[in-house]
């Protein structure tokens, strides 16, 4: 008995601590951060979709990116990064469990930076602030789209002009 | 007489993609349903020397975490002839948590002091041009716009708060001066439409 009780609680704080890891994974920045960490490669485009868990439309749109994503896993000429909003108190309750469930595929990072006016006009001068938000940049060319996206097609057709 | 059609045609287009409020215009008032059940206009403030119009509503988390502060904001600006009035802009129909019954609920819970409104119909929001919740204007006595934006610059903390938007835009206008600034942005919620 106390052996399968020790046995237990092995798997269960290794698990726990699996858990943990996947948390302080998660890469959380500000926005200088996060422009740190953004590649600058001029033959790769790439995708900076602005979402959250808890913004339907956003994740109504998820699917897209994530099969533009797979489709481009092995070509590095597109990368589609996921800059979460979610809030800091929401990242172990609802971010990785929906990251996990969805098996996300493109590189999920957390934009936490509550001063939002300082650099909303940054990303683009006619974004509002509202999500979903999709900027996509190669190089010094950049487009921006406030807005959802209905297919896979719809994002391709955006790609196609670069 | 086709002409004239194609005149006015061109001049109604042209008027809706630039009907959206800008800083210095004159907004129009308007009568929507509160949670109270009666129909609640900026002129039923008798003596008010402006209107805090917020576009927020129940389901939005950014908009949840400004609810406390919203409340406190009206609170403190109703003596000072500022009160608050919140417009819920969502389409029920696309959003269900922001139905009549459920902002009457929430209104409940949470005692709000100040008039929460459906814009039924959705014909207010897009006027104002209102892009998200919470999405703050700022009217004076005249209805004039003079401020756009956030409430303040921390979503996420009251107590990390450097910037008090919306009071430093009241107390410029008190002052008979310009809110600086006059625009900002915060990240917020789509409004919903079906």
């Amino acid at each position: 008995m106390k052996e399968k009780f020790l046995v237990l609680t092995l798997i269960l704080s290794f698990l726990g601590s699996t858990f943990a890891q996947e948390a302080n994974d998660l890469k959380v920045f500000d926005f200088e951060e996060l422009q740190e960490y953004l590649p600058g490669d001029e033959n790769q485009l790439v995708i900076l979709n602005f979402w959250a868990t808890w913004c339907k439309p956003c994740v109504k749109e998820m699917p897209y990116f994530q099969e533009l994503s797979e489709k481009y896993a092995s070509d590095e000429s597109v990368l589609v990064i996921l800059v979460s909003l979610d809030m800091e108190s929401q990242l172990e309750s609802r971010l990785i469990p929906f990251m996990k469930k969805h098996k996300l595929h493109p590189d999920v990072v957390v934009l936490d930076d509550p001063d939002a006016n300082r650099w909303i006009d940054r990303v683009d001068p006619s974004w509002s602030g509202a999500i979903p938000a999709t900027l996509f940049y190669k190089g010094d060319r950049r487009k921006f789209f406030q807005q959802s996206f209905h297919s896979v097609k719809e994002l391709e057709t955006i790609i196609q002009t670069f | 007489m086709r002409y004239f059609f194609a005149i006015a045609f061109l001049f109604c287009s042209l008027t809706f993609v630039h009907a959206q409020y800008q800083i210095g215009d004159k907004v129009d008032d308007f009568s929507l349903k509160s949670t109270d059940g009666d129909y609640v206009s900026m002129s039923d403030y008798k003596g008010a020397e402006g209107y805090i119009i917020i576009f927020t509503c129940n389901h939005c988390p950014y908009a949840i975490a400004y609810e406390d502060r919203i409340i406190e904001l009206h609170n403190e600006m109703e003596s000072k002839g500022f009160p608050v009035i919140a417009i819920n802009p969502n389409d029920p129909e696309a959003q269900p948590d922001d139905s009549f019954e459920k902002m009457k609920e929430r209104a409940e819970e949470k005692g709000f002091p100040f008039k929460y409104v459906l814009d039924e119909g959705q014909e207010v929001y897009p006027k104002f041009g209102a892009e998200r919740t919470p999405h703050v204007f700022l009217v004076d006595k005249n209805r004039v716009l003079q401020y756009i934006g956030a409430i303040d610059d921390n979503y996420k903390s009251e107590e990390a708060v450097e910037k008090q938007y919306v009071r430093d835009a009241i107390q410029a206008i008190k002052a008979g001066e310009k809110p600086r600034p006059n625009t900002t942005k915060a990240i917020g919620c789509t409004i919903k439409t079906s």
